[in-house]
Parts: structure tokens; sequence; C-alpha cells
């Protein structure tokens, strides 16, 4: 993992603010606070100084799959009604240097955040960060417009199936319409296509949407394909960043894309069915 | 070999005319809003003439900058006064409007006695076709639950329409790439209007109401440059 200087650059007077990431679906249970923890652990590990929020207040989960569930004593809506200062209410992650996690309150609905609220955390936080990553909650109601409104990327996580897909389109479609930067007329959130629980065995056997499918009818970048991997469901039940652990597939395509979100040109892997067949082998095969 | 750059030509243009009585603003207006409000679209950038012929004699001064305010802010368009009264002419030449005598267009003067005449005379819609409107032209996908609607005109998509997204207009519909959720043309009742786009993969297709579903599409021209038309009341799709 090299350390690139954005982190000690950005320690300069003439600081860049960071850059906001709402990592959003529209559905829910198709991997966006797996993807949070995995994109924002990922950015931290090249050395960028990042923070994930978690804005799905009272479910909250980004906690646990961070593994800091038992360092919770302040959260964001105490920041928001500043009943507590952002750094009291900031976890610090054992481990991985630069990342920081702004845990949901789970006592509280959804109605506790404010527009002003969260426009304050994401300044106060912007000052000192390189990225925020905002995990959204499921849904097209407030909650979910609050994580997106601020956000100058939007990673738009998505399953192979119809509905995921016609959830992240209407998404897509909130995105172009109710951001910040649509009402103050600037350059459109940045978006990406996020593709999980891919399995290319069921592509193949047609139970599932392939790639192209899906990228033919949302149109947007596709900044990386994560398979489906059984390492997800474990490295979450261990409260561990599925990015951490290199060994698995699913780990290695979340590097992937924190790279293609970096702008780097990396390319598709796990997109085929592994047969590591003799005769494929025979005919150079990779 | 026509050089000139224009011709002058006699022709009729038919116009609302508004008879007025008697004025009071808080009146005028009232009423007004309850004539517009049965038919907005009809009203909707109305040439109008303002009839001073069976104003009241004893009726007080009237604030005539006032009343013309008035009558913009319910669409309507004035454009003259007729048999303004000659006390009245240079307070209505200021306003800017053209002064028509009275009577003009050969029609005897009604007796007093007659039976009143209804206060505006409906005459008719075609005006408003005359009025030309840019087309509206989108260039981003139209996403899954939001809606683009093309008032007076046609539309043009340059990029996808999703399911679940409504496209509607007055008049045309182009979409240059795959029309997935549902396109409503002539909505206003037009039914010249078209639909036409690359691929055909609408959950809906509609000209002045005359709709098709999803089902019947897919055996006529599913996935292929088509156009969607009203011929004797029934919606034809064909391939292009």
């Amino acid at each position: 993992m090299n350390t690139r200087e954005p982190a000690e650059a950005g320690r300069t007077e003439e600081r860049v603010l960071a850059k906001i990431i709402v990592v959003t679906s529209g559905k829910g249970g198709v991997g966006k606070t797996t993807s949070s923890a995995a994109i924002g652990t990922g950015l931290a590990l090249r050395g960028f100084k990042t923070a994930i929020i978690d804005f799905d207040v009272g479910l909250r989960n980004l906690d646990l799959i961070m593994g800091c569930e038992r360092r919770v004593v302040y959260d964001f809506v105490n920041v928001i009604n500043k009943e507590a200062t952002l750094n009291q209410a900031l976890i610090k992650d054992k481990r991985t240097p630069n990342l920081f996690i702004l845990p949901a309150s789970q006592t509280r609905d959804k109605d506790a955040l404010s527009q002003e609220g969260v426009q304050a955390v994401l300044n106060e936080l912007s000052r000192d960060f390189d990225y925020i990553v905002c995990d959204s909650p499921a849904g097209i109601e407030k909650g979910a417009q609050m994580a997106l409104y601020y956000a100058d990327i939007a990673v738009v996580v998505t399953n192979p199936e119809v509905s995921s897909v016609r959830d992240s389109d209407r998404i897509l479609g909130i995105l172009q319409s109710k951001t910040r930067r649509v009402e103050a007329g600037e350059e459109p959130v940045q978006e990406h296509l996020l593709l999980t629980r891919y399995n290319p065995a069921r592509v193949q056997a047609g139970e599932m949407l392939s790639v192209q499918d899906v990228e033919d009818i949302l149109a947007i970048p596709l900044i990386g394909v994560i398979p489906e991997s059984e390492a997800v469901l474990k490295a979450s039940n261990q409260g561990m960043p599925v990015i951490l652990d290199q060994e698995t597939e699913a780990g290695q395509a979340y590097s992937d894309a924190v790279a293609r979100l970096l702008g780097e040109v990396v390319e598709h892997r796990f997109l085929e069915v592994q047969k590591k067949g003799f005769f494929k082998r025979l005919l150079g095969g990779k | 070999m026509n050089q000139l750059s224009f011709q002058l030509k006699g022709s009729v243009v038919t116009a609302i005319v508004l008879e007025l009585y008697r004025y009071s603003r808080a009146d005028f207006s009232a009423e007004l809003s309850a004539k517009v409000r049965q038919a907005p679209m009809f009203f909707h950038q109305t040439p109008v003439v303002i009839s001073l012929e069976k104003l009241e004699a004893d009726a007080p001064a009237i604030d005539f900058p006032e009343l013309i305010a008035l009558c913009r802010d319910f669409g309507l368009r004035p454009m003259a006064f007729k048999g303004a009264p000659t006390a009245l002419a240079d307070v209505l030449e200021a306003t800017g409007l053209v002064l028509i005598p009275a009577g003009q267009g050969g029609r005897a003067p009604v007796p007093e006695s007659a039976v009143p005449e209804p206060e505006v005379v409906v005459r008719t819609v075609v005006e408003e076709k005359l009025v030309h409107r840019p087309s509206k032209i989108i260039t981003r996908p139209i996403r899954s639950g939001q809606q683009v609607y093309a008032e007076g005109s046609d539309l043009i998509v340059m990029a996808a329409v999703s399911e679940g997204a409504e496209i509607l207009a007055d008049g045309h519909i182009h979409v240059y790439g795959p029309l997935r959720g549902r396109a409503l043309a002539g909505v206003r009742g037009d039914v010249q209007a078209r639909i036409f786009c690359q691929s055909l993969e609408a959950e809906l297709v509609s000209v002045a109401g005359n709709f098709k579903l999803s089902d019947s599409l897919r055996e006529l021209s599913w996935k292929a440059p088509s156009q969607v038309y009203l011929q004797d009341d029934t919606l034809h799709v064909d391939a292009l």
C-alpha cells in the first residue's frame, strides 16, 4: 500500500476541500454499507484522510461492519444537535491510519437530520479531511436525500437483478435533480456504477443480469464489479472491511474499484466463470 | 424574382371581445378569475379586444393600466379598445393599445332592449396553434420516476428514457435512445402528433389518448426503430 502525497500536501494553506462521496442505491440490502466501509478503508489505505458517515439514523450498521460498535459514545445526531463536538464523536479506526467513522444514532429517526446540521458537520469535516464517504440509507426519502444532497461523487451500488437496477435508475434521477450542485448550477454529481453480488456462473445460466445488461440500462461508467462471495459475509460478521482481506476476490475487486474512483485505468476482473480446465491451459488461456 | 422583404395584406383576425359594463378592481378580478378557471388553456395568450360600447354612462373613472395589467395576469393579451367614448381617447391612447371605432365589422348596433349578449364571445380555438413554441430538447437520460412535459411543443430526447419514466408532449415526441418508459404525444388532443423512436421498448405509447401497452407492442415493432401514429382513430405502430 503506497502512501501518496495528497494527505501531506493537504496540510498546506491552500487546502482543497474534501471530496464528498455518497454511496447510495435506492434498494436496501444491496451492499451499500459494505461498499462504504470498503471504499472508505481503501481511500485511507492510499494515504487519504477519510471519514465515513453513517446516515442510516435508527438502523445503525456501519459501526458493526467496521468493528467499532463498542466504542460508540456520541453519534452524528449528537453532533448535529451540538450535544457533542465532532472530535468527540469521530471514532478513529484501529486498523487503518487516516480513517475515521462517524456513527449514526440508533435511538432516533431520520427526522433528527436537518439540512443545516448536516451541512455544518460536512463543512467542518471538509476542512481537514480528503474524502468524506456518506453511507446512505435505503429508500428515496429524507435520509437518503440528505446523504446525497451535498455529494460531489456518487457511487450507485446495484445488484444484477431488475428491481435493484430500477431503483438505482430512480436514485440517478434524484441525483440529477435534488443535489446542491444542481441547485447551485455547478457541474453535476459524478456518477459511478458499482455492481455487487455478481455471480458469473448464474449470469451464464441466464439467471442474473450481465454487466452489459446493467450498463445498457443505467448508462453510467462502471467502477467495479464485486463477485458474490462468502468472504463478504464473513468479513462483515467479523467487523472487518472486506477490502483488508486481499486474499479474496471481493477484497481485490474493491481495491480495483477504489483505484478507478481515483481515475486509474484498471482492467475489470472476475467477470468470467473461473475455469482452470486442461484444454484452456493447453490453449494458452489465462 | 421576389426581392420584397414584406408584403401587406388585409386579414381578419378572430379575437375575444371583453364587453365592459362597469369596473372595480375587486369585482373584475374575481369574475375574470372565475371565467379563466373554467378553461385555462383557452384563455392562455389569447388576444382580447376590450369593448367600451356598453360601458355604463355614469360609471366612475377607470384605471385602464390596472385593468390591462389584471387581464395580463390572467393570461389574456389585450390588444385594442373598441368603441371608446371620445372623452377617454387621450387616456386610452396612453396605454399603448389600439383604438378601434365602434360597430366595426358591419354589424348593426344592437338595440339596448335586446337580450344581453354573453360577455365573452367564444369564436375559435384554432388561433392557439399559430403560436410557435420551440421544441424541448433533453440531452441527459430520463430516469425512472422522472416526468418531462413539453407544453405546446415537440419533445426531443437525445438519450435513454428509462422504465418508470414518463415523457409527454403536446406535439410530436422523438427519442434518439431506447424508449423504455411511457411516452404520450398529443396530450392536449392533437391527433396528428406522432412518436418516433430509435428502439421501441416502451411500457406505454399514446397519441391523443389512444394508447397501447408493451404487451401489444412486443408483437409489432419491438426494439426496432419505430413510429407511432393515429389513423382512423386507431393507433398504428410501424417499423421505420
